[in-house]
């Protein structure tokens, strides 16, 4: 169960990392969730699986009867899962309002903060704005 | 005492909530000055109470250590809140006169104290994962002051910034999660001893690379720091200002911590990376620097350069070498924060940052002039300053461990210093203003003038004081350089004298 979920682990940061490589913002986007929830599966992978194990204590006994799942890293999953999602709200409305008023989700056309400052001309890329059109 | 140690956090989300009530009067930006000015006093509280009794420790809920959120404070931690307080204190002054109605009404003095609150968060925790919570506190203030106002450059920077430190907290996280794995704690004093029992110490070094990696990106050092200077020049000066001094110091701090505390077990393979990572962080921050054309970008690039030095505290790993990062730091966050104030008040009066189009500031406005020198020179590090004594700490360090070397590219780095130092003095101070007007601080009201200049006087001050009585300063950095050295008392204080250690061990 656990290599599983690794070689799942595996396969969703390869993805990631491929979208993340793109150009267009909004891909990178993309990417980053991604790889935020490979993060997750390895925090929950790193308490143990134990399929049909609750981790529950019985009566009088001071510590689980057989080897189960450690409950803390669900925890924290949890709560990294809910602070990821604060974030990427945010970045996405941010992703959007950059398309609106810079009008590209390229993001070697957006030099604005950091002007090219020589003579030479930026270099030229393709468009990504009508790809991310529907 | 658990109040000591929660009342620097606690205080300014508190005031978070009241100045976002009040957001649309003008009662919104004095409760921030009262809130950060609480802060600062619950900080000196904090601060006397670790020199009279050592490392404090307090646990949330009254949980047992390795269990609960620990918050701890040792003199590193404590120093760093008391600097957070001054500089948090100094910004909300100067940000009466700086920021608009606009972005007040938008929420900006809320963000800036939960800012605050993340920080102190940050510097006070004994919990890696409540790190990680801190560090995302930290970073969606951030993330909401640094594009408030929304202008096209901001948003441009903020696409940079967003999503480079998304990459990094992604990192932060997994390695959490595979520590957890191999050491069954996330308490830090607790995972001192856990890791020592480690099955595997090479998977041990994957994770202590990924942190470093993770707390990189937030330093902004040598590969990672990209995001810095895309971004750092387009927000309001006094957020630039308080990015500049406190954001990439969690970083540092978060490292120092990290490799002091916890990934010493194999100093030779971790603290040489960090050396190479200094030295090349000193030296293209500085290169960059000398590149740029505009005061805030040019003291941005100077941020990537400065963290090299802390950085080259850490990795050289002797007491002395500690004990100028511990020195650096608080030097650095004084002057840095203090250098975009006064690039805030030439804009203001030249009207611009860009060297080109402003000019003949030592001639009408000499005072300005003369708060600029004492930063600027302290940052370079010119004797009887601040940063002199932090240099020559850290390079006698690295002469005296041999590394002859990287204590040249220190001192040659120093020297390009001075180089962007003099360009910005020859540009914006001694050369005519083009446009022929001539910028005086007289043209501020006078109640804009007494906000903006107050804080930079005073901060200038203690650039002073430092460079000019350095002793119980270095005298304290010895001391907290000794607690990261040894951090048994670190330890004791938060898991109790028995040292009773609950790590399940490896599997």
């Amino acid at each position: 169960m656990e290599l599983l979920v690794a070689i799942m682990v595996g396969a969703l940061v390869a993805a990631s990392v491929h979208l993340m490589l793109a150009r267009n913002v909004l891909r990178f986007l993309f990417g980053l969730i991604l790889i935020s929830n490979a993060a997750n599966l390895t925090i929950f992978v790193a308490g143990r699986l134990t399929p049909e194990t609750p981790p529950l204590i019985p009566d009088g006994a001071d510590a689980p009867m057989v080897d189960v799942a450690n409950a803390l890293p669900q925890a924290l999953v949890l709560t990294a899962i809910v602070i990821g999602f604060g974030l990427f709200a945010f970045a996405l409305m941010l992703v959007y309002r950059t398309y609106q008023n810079l009008g590209t989700l390229n993001s070697d056309e957006m030099r604005l903060a950091e002007p090219i400052e020589d003579d030479t001309a930026p270099v030229a890329s393709k468009s990504y704005i009508a790809e991310g059109k529907p | 005492m658990s109040w000591i140690l929660a009342a620097p956090i606690i205080i300014p989300f508190a005031t978070a909530v009241l100045a976002f009530l009040f957001r649309h009067g003008p009662e919104g930006r004095w409760l921030s000055v009262l809130g950060s000015a609480a802060m600062l006093i619950a900080s000196i509280v904090l601060m006397t109470h670790v020199l009279d009794n050592g490392v404090v420790a307090a646990q949330m809920g009254e949980w047992p250590a390795p269990f609960g959120i620990t918050l701890v404070a040792d003199l590193l931690s404590a120093v760093m809140v008391v600097i957070t307080g001054i500089t948090g204190l100094a910004v909300a002054v100067y940000a009466l006169a700086d920021v608009d109605e606009r972005k007040e009404q938008l929420g900006y003095h809320a963000l800036y104290q939960v800012l605050l609150a993340g920080v102190c968060g940050a510097f006070l925790t004994g919990d890696l994962f409540n790190l990680y919570v801190w560090f995302e506190v930290m970073l969606i203030a951030s993330f909401g002051l640094l594009i408030l106002g929304g202008t096209k450059a901001q948003l441009d920077g903020g696409i940079k910034y967003v999503t480079l430190n998304l990459v990094s907290t992604i990192m932060f996280l997994s390695g959490i999660g595979l520590l957890y794995g191999m050491t069954g704690t996330l308490n830090m004093a607790d995972l001192h001893s856990a890791v020592q029992n480690v099955e595997n110490p090479g998977l041990l070094i994957v994770v202590a690379v990924m942190f470093m990696i993770a707390f990189g990106v937030k330093a902004a050092v040598f590969p990672l720091f990209f995001w810095l200077p895309a971004s750092y020049h387009t927000p309001a000066i006094s957020v630039s200002a308080i990015f500049a001094g406190l954001l990439t110091k969690v970083g540092v701090y978060s490292l120092i911590r990290m490799f002091t505390l916890i990934f010493t077990t194999d100093i030779a393979y971790t603290h040489t990376l960090l050396l190479w990572v200094a030295g090349f962080t000193m030296v293209t921050g500085v290169l960059g620097a000398a590149a740029m054309n505009d005061f805030r970008r040019i003291l941005s690039f100077h941020i990537v350069s400065q963290i090299g030095y802390m950085i080259l505290g850490l990795a050289l790993f002797t007491p002395l070498a500690l004990v100028g990062a511990v020195f650096y730091l608080v030097h650095h966050i004084i002057v840095k924060a203090n250098l975009f104030l006064v690039a805030g008040v030439a804009r203001r009066i030249a009207g611009s940052t860009n060297l080109d189009h402003i000019g003949g500031l030592y001639k009408t406005a000499p005072f300005l002039a003369l708060l600029f020198l004492i930063p600027a020179f302290s940052l370079a590090g010119f004797p009887p300053l601040s940063g002199f004594w932090a240099k020559y700490v850290l390079v006698k360090a690295a002469l005296d461990d041999g590394g002859y070397v990287i204590a040249a590219v220190a001192l040659v780095v120093g020297l390009l210093t001075i180089y962007s130092m003099t360009k910005i003095w020859g540009l914006a101070f001694w050369k005519p203003h083009p446009a022929g007007v001539n910028p005086t601080l007289s043209s501020l009201t006078s109640k804009d003038r007494a906000a903006l200049l107050s804080p930079i006087a005073v901060l200038a001050v203690l650039t002073c004081i430092i460079g000019l009585f350095p002793e119980p300063f270095v005298q304290f950095a010895e001391r907290s350089a000794e607690q990261l050295l040894n951090p048994e008392a670190y330890v004791a204080a938060v898991l109790g004298p028995d040292n009773t250690s609950f790590a399940e061990g490896t599997e």
